[in-house]
């Protein structure tokens, strides 16, 4: 117990229902490959345990600190490129991938402290329209220095040998499941979000993480007792930075490509956004259960709906409104609902009624 | 009031204008460890105002702030606070969605500089957390720990700023009224909490307050505000017995 209290950093999930939808989550996570078993439901499970770290740091700015970012998908996007360019530069292997990271994690950093350092003071608002401008002329920058980014088209790349699909563990499979390069990129991306999810939580539960908690319930007091509220910030703005940047070195490596689409794209800005809120802002568990249900929604809807719509043939007009083609319609219709219905995200109504304790 | 020692806090012809309207109007004043100043003056006379300017959070149009000699007139709020001045606020000013505890934990941490450590567990600092119920109990709120602060009665929600001013162990202790809107049971606590402090001799103590009976049994000195300029400052009895004090702040025309 005492274990899962300092692995969670002490923030349980107080409420069974939570605590029973993050096995779940887990569990599925953990034994993707050997549960659905197949590509695109491979491609659907490390996009989940990806962006469930993308969406935990963007919590750690909205949810906790209260700092309104547009730039979030540019940090992302720097990781992504940053590999790409090492890996279509250097050597394909190992230290190809840490030149790309490291630097990346370099860029990330000086870019973060600057958009801080020069908007944090000022008001909320002007923040969030300095990290638009910013995010929008490093989406143009990307597209422009094509000799450099792909442009358009983005970089593919090679990954480190052991990485590659054709790579072999085992000759057979086992239990009908390929030990190859897939099955371990997928373990890489895993852990790598689990340990990624579990810093953040730790940040969060940590005495810092409590002071961005006290600046966004009152910064003048905050200040009164001698916390420096810009530092702070800056450091949180930072940080979630940092971890965006290594989110999107995971995705380029499973992907085995950074393009503007994958990373830069201002839907991705306001796919990230969806799942904070529905997930419940402030909670960190809000990232693992709106990242999941948001992405699985997305790919799986229309199959749902093709489904729906055969079953409801005869009827009229039931079969037209859910046809697969509206898709997106019902999907917004989800969104909607969630946010009427939960407007303190999912993990919200799930502890609903239990205060916070100290 | 003049001792030998070095004045711990100094303002020099310090004033603000808000528009038109000077709310505080060259006040000098400087202010000795081991004394308890009663700031008093009528309702709009500049006493908060004045607070903010000292503890840093309003900048002055004019004048100086000196603290321990040193002149810290351009330091933001954090900072003074750093040097050792601690502010329990007027209008109650907390953390509302945090227990009670962890408000004045919150103090505790500041006071210890570990707000910057992002590895140990919040939960896990049993030093601190110690320490914050001391606090706590010291004001007779050990109970209301794990309450959200914005649950507290107005009368608890007094004593939880205080605890917090506690909690930070300034050199200089400013109290804004703190006994404002409390029960009268509820006050003789706070007062012994400013007793207490003020034996222990090394702190320096300034205490806006209303209750004339209070100013007159805790106070060192008194310093009146009248339209943010200083009108009157010197013991006790002498200044309640002055014609200023009488037509100022108690009202009674000097003539009757
Ligand atoms: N931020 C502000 N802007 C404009 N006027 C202010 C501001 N703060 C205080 N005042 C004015 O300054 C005067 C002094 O107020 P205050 O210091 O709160 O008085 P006191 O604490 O002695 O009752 C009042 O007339 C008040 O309206
Ligand atoms: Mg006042």
């Amino acid at each position: 117990m005492r274990a899962i209290d300092t692995l969670l950093s002490g923030d349980l999930p107080r409420s069974r229902l939570l605590a029973l939808a993050l096995g779940a989550i887990l569990f599925a996570l953990a034994l993707a490959p050997f549960l659905f078993p197949g590509t695109r439901s491979l491609d659907v499970a490390a996009k989940v345990c990806i962006f469930i770290v993308l969406v935990a740091s963007y919590d750690l700015l909205l949810g906790y600190t209260g700092i309104v970012s547009f730039a979030h998908t540019m940090f992302f996007g720097i990781g992504g490129y940053g590999i790409a360019i090492a890996m279509t530069r250097l050597d394909a292997g190992w230290s190809a991938l840490a030149i790309g990271t490291a630097g990346a994690l370099a860029v990330s950093l000086v870019l973060s402290l600057l958009v801080g350092l020069f908007s944090l003071r000022v008001k909320a608002i002007f923040f969030a329209m300095v990290t638009l401008a910013v995010a929008s002329f490093f989406a143009i920058l990307a597209s422009q220095l094509s000799d450099l980014t792909g442009g358009e088209d983005g970089l593919t790349f090679k990954v480190p040998e052991f990485l590659r699909p054709g790579f072999r563990l085992l000759d057979e499979p086992v239990l009908g499941v390929v030990f190859g390069g897939k099955l371990i990129t997928y373990y890489l991306v895993f852990t790598s979000a689990l340990a990624l999810f579990l810093g953040l939580l730790r940040a969060v539960n940590s005495p810092f993480g409590r002071v961005l908690l006290a600046i966004r319930e009152n910064e003048f007091r905050a200040e009164a007792l001698g916390y420096r509220t810009v530092v702070y910030r800056t450091l949180a703005n930072c940080l979630s930075a940092l971890v965006a940047t290594l989110a999107g070195v995971l995705y380029a490596l499973w992907l085995r490509y950074t393009g503007p689409n994958t990373t830069l794209d201002f839907a991705i800005m306001i796919d990230i956004l969806l799942m904070v809120v529905i997930g419940g802002m402030g909670t960190m568990y809000g990232s693992i259960l709106g990242t999941t249900l948001f992405i699985v929604a997305q790919n799986y809807l229309q199959d749902l709906m093709k489904m729906a719509s055969g079953a409801t043939r005869g009827i009229p007009l039931l079969p037209d409104l859910l046809h697969p083609d509206r898709w997106l319609l019902w999907l917004g219709v989800l969104f909607v609902v969630c946010v009427y219905y939960f407007p303190l995200g999912i993990v919200g109504r799930l502890r609903h009624g239990g205060a916070r304790k100290g | 009031m003049q001792t030998a020692e070095h004045p711990v806090l100094e303002t020099r012809g310090l004033t603000i204008r808000f528009g038109g309207h000077v709310a505080v109007n060259e006040v000098s004043c400087s202010f000795h460890p081991g004394t308890l100043t009663a700031i008093v003056g009528p309702n709009g006379a500049g006493k908060t105002t004045y607070f903010n300017l000292v503890s840093g959070q309003l900048r002055p149009s004019a004048g100086r702030v000196l603290l321990f000699g040193e002149d810290v007139t351009d330091d933001p709020a954090p900072v003074r606070t750093r040097k050792g001045m601690g502010r329990a606020f007027q209008l109650t000013n907390l953390f509302p969605l945090l227990t009670v505890r962890e408000n004045v934990r919150l103090a505790v941490q500041a006071r210890a500089r570990s707000g910057l450590n992002m590895v140990s567990m919040w939960g896990r600092q049993s030093e601190l957390i110690e320490k914050a119920e001391h606090f706590l109990h010291r004001v007779g709120l050990a109970e209301r720990s794990a309450s959200l602060a914005s649950t507290l009665p107005h009368g608890d929600q007094r004593k939880l700023e205080v605890a917090m001013l506690l909690a930070l162990e300034p050199d200089i202790f400013m109290f804004d009224e703190p006994t404002a809107g409390m029960s009268v049971a509820e006050v003789p606590v706070i007062l012994e909490l400013i007793h207490d402090i003020k034996n222990q001799k090394d702190k320096t103590i300034l205490l806006v307050e209303h209750k004339m009976d209070v100013v007159r049994s805790l106070s060192d000195r008194i310093i009146v505000l009248h339209q943010g300029a200083l009108v009157a400052d010197g013991n006790p009895a002498e200044v309640i017995a002055s014609p200023i004090v009488q037509e100022a702040y108690l009202g009674v025309s000097a003539s009757a």
